[in-house]
């Protein structure tokens, strides 16, 4: 429990940082996501009372923007880009590759909650496309049969 | 400043970066160090190169020595041969297979480079972004100092006016007239505000700006600042990019620290301060009014203009919104003034326009061209052409928004006038090549998905209309397609064009207007045929055992289905009614003895 409230003063700070500035909740919410690693409905309700607004308001705009997660994530997450460049270069095939290895979904987590699957928007690194990042870690111009071989460094 | 004999230059872009830049530099100062050459040679971070292909890049001034695709493990040779013996490591060095001789030695010769004009990314790859020094030592801030000191506001904006410039975000408004709009809206408070949140997939330039030379456009912001009458700026920008993120506080805190951004900016009382918003993944707050909502704090919907923000902006106040590449032409006009910009480009787009090049293109990178150059000598000339000896099929621009021009268009200089004449438009700049292996249905598809998905939900058109119109590619690119659905469609296209709210919506259907001007054929070939044409939709493809099959029963032990028979030693057979089309045979059989047809 002192671990949550740790965090719940860490957000604290961080909204006392940004009071009194103008359109501050997407900052603020960017930080709680951050911290939490995901913004459930408490965190949610926290900072609608601490910068005066409603519930609905805070609710809106996290499930508006895509970066805002309402459940917690794997211990890794996997993004596979499906940029252009990267999808006409086969990344469907390496992403349906990672889904059929793992056995989870697009947009789920394995239920050791060890990995998230997602799909992402381009990541720019189109020069070595088809891409994926697990938790930063870039791996570049992949074939579906690399997929074992990686995922099992995790 | 410190003198050294030589420089190395290394990539610090994303691309770079990814392919393990950071790990280069590391190793290199170390090596560096080792070998006691730490006071007589320098290794710098920049910006991006451009040739992402053969990235990670590493460039040895003064000679100009261009090293592609190092490894960790090169940098001790490169070090001790090249560095301190003054050997050029001949293995590593870049080939050019655009041009006959083996080995290129300076930059400008490398086929890549040779059409190229950079202006806006004069600086990338050049100098260290972190380090305002370096940016001063090539002009820095000096477009800003001339502004202060010499021009009044009138005079800037009428510069930029003449020199021609247009919005480099997509739509191509004159930028000069976006200033006197701002100029003249009378209010005690003003805006200016950077469009940074780059989300067409596959279009990577405005954070190679942002990574390689972050002080262009905030001297730029502040000169539109002092145009408009705006003491305030906002620059929004993707939460993706985090390298470009940090180099513009680096920045923005550097300027604070010379009194470039503050107060009294040149003694000249002008006051000017820059905030930096991150987006949180939402395509729909590239449109300027989203944009300016999310900045506000709210969720990133558009609303329907006029008012133009122009009159009232953020915060209900009149602002001016410029796409990053805009700004980073603003300092060079201000230089060299309007003539000099006017005078490269056609008649009605002036300048030059950076690319992102990406797909079925053997040299994937960033480049920078006159207004006018053809798609041609952009995809062969400096692109290098398409890999694998496949054929050129088509080039998309414009992103989600935009279109595919086909072969019997490459000659066409390129401006944004031809480009929406021949059913694209010029967008943000990404540019994906592709060959005779894509479907263009699935294109289609694939970009009707992407807006499906990025749609904000707030007008009807956009929100049902392309859901609609992605549920009737999906089922043609599945084999259900049906008489009747071209022309539901054309329909359905029209109509969001008419009805949408804002630039997403009103742009979403032309990915698939423009692939069923050009390729209608691949359209019929999938509906009435029940045929993809490029093999790429495997809904519709058969898989086939040829002769070259050994019989090693490998391809009908993997088939989930049992949809393969066959004797050991013998031709097997798949059995088409059976079969799902899942490819796990193809994968698996050592002997490429199954093909798709």
């Amino acid at each position: 429990m002192s671990q949550q409230n740790e965090k719940y003063e860490q957000l604290k700070a961080a909204i006392e940082e940004h009071r009194g500035e103008k359109g501050a909740l997407m900052p603020i919410l960017q930080k709680a996501q951050d911290i939490f690693g995901y913004v459930p409905k408490d965190v949610q309700e926290f900072i609608a009372e601490s910068i005066g607004c409603t519930l609905s308001e805070v609710y809106g705009v996290a499930t508006f923007y895509s970066q805002f997660t309402l459940e917690p994530h794997g211990e890794y997450v996997i993004g596979v880009c499906l940029g252009t460049a990267c999808y006409v270069k086969g990344s469907q095939k390496v992403l349906d590759k990672i889904s059929e290895e793992l056995k989870v979904p697009v947009g789920k987590t394995t239920p050791d909650g060890k990995f998230t699957l997602n799909a992402t928007r381009c990541l720019g690194a189109c020069g070595l496309a088809p891409v994926m990042m697990i938790n930063g870690e870039v791996y570049g111009r992949l074939v579906p049969e690399d997929i074992p071989g990686i995922l099992a460094k995790y | 400043m410190e003198l050294f004999r030589s420089q190395v230059l290394i990539c610090g872009g994303t691309g770079c970066s990814s392919s393990g830049s950071g790990e280069l530099i590391r190793l290199f100062e170390e090596k560096i160090a080792e070998n006691g050459l730490d006071k007589e040679i320098k290794v710098v971070r920049t910006g991006c190169f451009g040739l992402c292909q053969a990235g990670p890049v590493v460039i040895v001034y003064p000679e100009g020595t261009f090293y592609s695709r190092v490894k960790a493990e090169d940098v001790e040779e490169i070090v001790t041969e090249h560095l301190l013996k003054g050997r050029p490591v001949s293995r590593l060095e870049y080939k050019d297979k655009t041009v006959q001789s083996n080995v290129e030695k300076s930059l400008e010769e490398i086929g890549f480079y040779k059409k190229q004009k950079r202006i806006a990314l004069r600086n990338c790859g050049r100098i260290d972004p972190e380090n305002i020094d370096e940016y001063i030592a090539f002009d820095g801030y000096k477009a800003l100092a001339k502004v202060l000191t010499s021009m009044t506001p009138e005079q800037v904006i009428d510069e930029v006016t003449r020199s021609g410039l247009r919005g480099r975000g997509g739509a191509g408004f004159p930028t000069g007239k976006k200033w006197l709009f701002a100029y003249n809206s009378k209010n005690e408070q003003k805006y200016v505000a950077c469009n940074a949140d780059e989300g067409d997939p596959g279009a990577f330039m405005d954070r190679s700006v942002l990574e390689g030379d972050p002080h262009a456009v905030i001297e730029a912001m502040a000169i539109a600042g002092y145009a408009i009458g705006a003491s305030e700026g906002y620059i929004y920008v993707r939460a993706e990019y985090p390298i470009a993120v940090k180099r513009l506080n680096v920045a923005i805190g550097q300027a604070r620290e010379y009194g470039l951004l503050g107060k009294n900016i040149f003694e000249s009382g002008f006051n000017f301060d820059l905030h930096i918003r991150l987006g949180a993944g939402a395509f729909v707050c590239g449109e300027e009014t989203a944009l300016m909502a999310s900045v506000e704090g709210k969720r990133g919907e558009p609303r329907v203009r006029p008012p133009f923000p122009a009159v009232k902006g953020l915060f209900g106040k009149p602002t001016v919104l410029n796409n990053v590449e805009t700004y980073a032409n603003i300092c060079q006009i201000i230089l060299n003034g309007a003539d000099w910009f006017a005078s490269m480009g056609t008649e009605k787009s002036k300048g030059t326009k950076v690319f992102a090049l990406g797909g079925k293109i053997v040299n994937t990178g960033l480049v920078e061209i006159p207004m006018g150059t053809t798609l041609r000598e952009i995809i062969f000339d400096i692109g290098g052409g398409i890999p694998n000896g496949k054929k050129f099929k088509a080039a998309q621009t414009g992103g989600p928004s935009g279109g595919c021009i086909p072969a019997e268009h490459l000659d066409v200089p390129i401006d944004y006038d031809n480009l929406i004449a021949i059913g694209s438009m010029m967008g943000s700049g990404g540019m994906i090549v592709m060959d005779e292996d894509n479907c263009m249905v699935d294109i289609a598809r694939f970009f009707l998905d992407f807006t499906v998905d990025e749609s904000c939900g707030k007008c009807t058109p956009c929100r049902i209309g392309t859901r609609r119109m992605l549920e009737i590619l999906e089922r043609i690119v599945s084999g259900k397609g049906e008489d009747g659905d071209i022309e539901k469609l054309e329909t359905l296209a029209r109509n969001i064009k008419a009805t949408a709210l804002c630039g997403l919506g009103q742009t979403a259907p032309n990915p698939v207007l423009s692939t069923l001007h050009y390729f209608r054929d691949e359209y019929e070939a999938h509906i009435k045929e029940k045929r993809c044409p490029a093999h790429h939709c495997n809904a519709l493809l058969n898989f086939e055992i040829t002769d070259k099959c050994r019989g090693c029963t490998l391809c009908a032990r993997n088939c989930p289905v049992g949809a393969i028979t066959g004797t050991v030693k013998e031709k097997h057979v798949i059995d088409v009614k059976k079969c799902i089309k899942c490819g796990a045979c193809m994968e698996k059989c050592k002997f490429g003895a199954i093909i798709k047809k």
